[in-house]
């Protein structure tokens, strides 16, 4: 006999049922995403006019480094998390996660973490001011005094990463119902797979890296200190080491959920299955071999430039074979577009524009010029907002009606949808000149000649914001109440999730689900 | 932390009164160029290049663009239910799979080769006719001409009345500086790129020239400039709190101009230290003093000594209390905090003086001492 969940907050304290932990993870996410949201609105309103207006540089430069943190560690990760933990077990017809107690744990520890984080703007001297990537020896010998603060929270969100990860393979492994083969796996399955392998190998790395910082700060080594014998470059070859996969830890979820949407609202089967299956793998592999083209202006040899250069114009492959296979997917289609499946084709599009601009930078001698302006601002997060964020929304949008049971209201999903895509669009379009006109990123005032791209990104960027407080009405009218759901919900849709109820019951597949 | 809440909520409310056509409070601004959309060509070959580069890159990806997102909105159009469109059921096709893998393949051989050979020119430092070592510092550029024995110091002129919006913003705005970096045209002049504390890095947009400046490593780069002119670029690697107040300057002069200009400032130098053994009056130390603190001190420190990233200097316990911390602190830096970096090269004894003795005796201090700049010299000496 299945019994229900608990009553009161002991049910979200000791939970280890992978649909509780999901929630929880989706909302700390949502509630990250928001602060995250808050402090690039700052920056935004300061940048709207050359001089200083709102905020001192010092403090400027709190906002941009907690921004990036907040939204790689705090929103972004958490949010594809969240969405393994509600889908996977229900995608592969296993009960539950294969290790729920650490799921609860890998989960409850993130927001002590990003208390910590964020407790040190309140603290003297003010929290990380060195940008999301932390460069040494800016990060250590001339650091804040929080940024010991910041190390430990950086070392509980990575454990959290890991663990998470673990349980993510172990279930995937483990705990697929009889039948289930690899290759007949959904893409979210596969690609989430291929990201906790990427997880498990560079989150140490990450761990390694603040930890010289500690030593440095503390304990009188000199790892990054050139004074000392040390080398600043050696932390950038570390950092990216991590840094990269990470990039692809942030995205190849995302290609798995737009993998799952776009077949069903184009009423045919995804094309190329297997060959999705590839390019991830490939993707996941070129990620560790790609690191030191975000170094191109660090004085590397010429020989490791061109490797480099080499190495990253190769992932046009394996993601062009991606795009490609979406768009064959759609061809001869029977479209509709709801809300997820503009979502699903906005981050097409736009993660294109993305790879593009990436294209470009990938050109070691243009590098020269792109580098560390705010032409590469325009580029990550042109695939880093339609790529990840646009596919978590349009994730959450596809399953919600198969979590609470009912239907969001499809009206105020596509003005959402538009508002979102429109605000994107004006805020990082632009910023696509101004870097090439020569404006350099983290800067708290600029020139005139840069004065009116900044001010329409500032103003995109408050139209984007405000259709993310939009979304959350909709998410929570949508829990509410609202039209009931079917257990299909779509129009013959693919995945085992589809053949329970809606509301998902709080425990499913008990017993194996027979598989086709 | 916030300068005032007021003025954040004018400026989160400017977006909608924009859109309402109350255009009037920005066009107040000057009529200088407010945008631009693409890279600069540059006024070197490898500027050049790397801008031929950029726009071949450019309309490859247009090209891929339209082919894709053509084939993308074709279906999105005439492949719609709404259109009574029937989905048919293919879903594999090895000859496509392997056909839009291969051919991307070929495209990428076909970018590369050029890339390739730019970068083997961009990366030829040999032989150069001037090296310069170019040293970034917390915030501020210092310029040394190797085997002339020149060296200058280059520092952003824009006052911090036109940043704070007291007073107009000049067309150079944040672009200025107060010694720029002369080199002769026609001439490979070769960067030695240095940092004495934090990385930093050094990019001319018109030279195409972007070197990281790191502390412990000497990275090179090179221009050979066609066209005299003055070009400007910035330090594009976060380096702290006043990351985007030092701009850099580049006045590219022809060659008798640039001999003339070394002569000159090898003059400079000998008057300067000349200048060390001399006595001045607490008058012409304030007001020299008054002009240092305005470069070098002011964007940590404050207008009014009131402090901000660096300790506040009205009534501190060092420019009240013993000279030779005083000097100390200047000359050597902090010991406790790395940002308060040491002086000892980078000013001259007469401005270390002459700034000592403003702090002492402004902003509510009232030693009445008067540092000379033989104090300074001899401290050196000493410590």
């Amino acid at each position: 006999m299945a019994h229900g969940p608990a009553k009161g907050l002991t049910r979200w304290l000791y939970t280890t049922n992978h649909k509780d932990i999901g929630t929880m993870y989706l909302w700390f996410s949502f509630a990250m995403f928001l602060l995250g949201g808050v402090f690039a609105l700052i920056v935004r309103a300061e940048l709207f006019e050359p001089g200083l207006q709102i905020v001192e540089p010092e403090f400027f430069n709190q906002m941009t480094t907690m921004h990036g943190l907040i939204m790689v560690f705090g929103a972004v990760m958490p949010a594809f998390v969240g969405l393994a933990n509600w889908m996977i077990p229900m995608m592969v017809g296993a009960p539950d996660m294969a290790l729920p107690r650490m799921n609860n744990w890998s989960f409850w520890i993130l927001p002590f973490a990003f208390a910590m984080m964020v407790s040190t703007l309140f603290m003297e001297g003010g929290g990380p001011n060195f940008g999301w990537t932390f460069y040494a020896p800016l990060s250590t010998t001339y650091a804040p005094p929080s940024v010991t603060y910041f190390i430990f929270a950086v070392h509980i969100l990575g454990i959290s990463s890991i663990m998470g990860a673990i349980n993510i393979i172990a279930t995937i492994l483990n705990m697929r119902a009889p039948g289930m083969t690899l290759m007949k796996m959904p893409l979210f399955v596969w690609t989430w797979l291929i990201t906790a392998y990427l997880l498990i190998a560079v989150m140490p790395v990450l761990a390694g890296v603040v930890t010289m910082m500690l030593m440095d700060i503390h304990f009188g080594t000199s790892f990054f200190d050139a004074a000392g014998g040390g080398d600043p470059v050696l932390f950038q070859h570390i950092f990216w080491f991590f840094g990269h996969p990470e990039v692809y830890i942030m995205i190849l979820p995302a290609f798995g959920i737009v993998s799952a949407i776009i077949p069903t609202f184009a009423r045919k089967p995804l094309f190329g299955y297997s060959s999705m299956v590839y390019a991830t793998a490939s993707i996941a592999f070129l990620s560790f071999i790609v690191w030191a083209h975000h170094m191109f202006t660090v004085g590397l040899p010429l020989a490791g430039e061109l490797f480099f250069m080499y190495a990253t114009m190769l992932i046009a492959v394996p993601t062009g074979v991606k795009v490609f296979n979406w768009v064959t997917t759609m061809f001869r289609g029977s479209m509709t577009f709801e809300t997820p499946m503009l979502y699903s084709i906005a981050f097409v599009i736009l993660f294109t524009i993305g790879g593009f601009s990436g294209l470009m930078l990938a050109i070691a001698p243009a590098d020269f010029q792109y580098h560390d302006t705010y032409f590469v601002v325009a580029h990550f997060h042109y695939v880093l907002v339609p790529g990840a964020i646009f596919s978590i929304v349009a994730a959450v949008y596809y399953w919600l009606p198969k979590w609470c049971g009912n239907m969001y209201n499809e009206t105020m999903g596509k003005v959402q949808f538009w508002m979102a895509f429109i605000g994107l669009n004006v805020t990082f379009f632009p910023m696509h000149f101004v870097g090439l006109a020569g404006m350099q990123r983290r800067v708290p005032d600029y020139n005139q000649f840069f004065a009116d791209f900044n001010m329409i990104s500032t103003m995109g960027a408050f139209l984007f914001g405000a259709a993310q407080l939009m979304f959350l009405y909709n998410v929570i009218a949508t829990i509410r109440g609202g039209k009931k759901a079917t257990a299909e919900v779509w129009e013959n849709p693919e995945g085992l999730e589809w053949t329970v109820a809606s509301p998902a019951p709080y425990h499913t597949f008990t017993t194996p689900p027979p598989i086709k | 932390m916030l300068i005032s809440l007021n003025r954040l909520i004018v400026w989160l409310l400017a977006p909608a009164l924009l859109l309402l056509g109350n255009t009037a409070a920005f066009a107040l601004e000057e009529a200088v160029q407010r945008s631009t959309w693409n890279m600069p060509v540059g006024v070197t070959a490898i500027s050049q290049d790397v801008y031929g580069l950029h726009m071949t890159m450019f309309w490859w990806c247009v090209g891929i663009g339209v082919v894709v997102f053509g084939v993308l909105f074709y279906s999105m159009i005439v492949h719609r239910k709404s259109n009574g469109a029937k989905a048919s059921n293919f879903h594999d096709s090895l000859g496509l799979e392997i056909t839009w893998t291969v051919l991307p393949f070929v495209i990428l051989i076909i970018m590369a080769v050029p890339a390739t050979s730019s970068l083997v020119k961009l990366y030829d430092t040999s032989e150069a006719d001037v090296d310069i070592v170019v040293t970034g510092y917390q915030w501020y550029w210092g310029y040394e001409y190797l085997d002339e024995d020149v060296k200058i110091i280059s520092r952003m002129s824009t006052p911090q009345e036109q940043i704070r919006n007291e007073a107009p913003k000049g067309p150079n705005y944040l672009m200025e500086v107060d010694e720029p970096l002369v080199i002769p045209i026609n001439k490979k002049v070769r960067f030695l790129v240095t940092s004495n504390d934090v990385i930093h890095a050094w990019w001319v947009p018109a030279l195409a020239v972007k070197r990281d400046a790191i502390p412990g490593y000497i990275n090179e780069s090179w221009a050979n400039i066609d066209t005299p002119g003055i070009y400007r670029g910035v330090c594009a690697e976060l380096c702290g709190a006043q990351h985007g107040f030092m701009p850099i300057v580049v006045k590219a002069v022809e060659q008798e101009e640039y001999v003339a200009y070394l002569a000159e400032r090898k003059e400079l130098a000998a008057k300067i230290k000349e200048l060390a053994n001399k006595t001045f009056t607490l008058d012409e130390l304030m007001v020299q003093g008054e002009q240092v603190y305005g470069q070098a001190c002011v964007a940590c420190h404050g207008a009014n000594g009131e402090g901000g990233v660096g300790a506040a200097i009205a009534g501190s316990a060092i420019a009240n209390g013993d000279i030779a911390a005083h000097i100390d602190i200047i000359v050597n830096g902090s010991k406790n905090n790395a940002l308060m970096g040491a002086y000892r090269d980078t000013m001259s004894e007469v401005d270390i003086a002459s700034v000592i003795t403003f702090q002492r005796n402004s902003f509510g201090n009232k030693t009445g001492d008067v540092v000379q700049p033989i104090d300074i010299l001899k401290y050196k000496q000493d410590n």
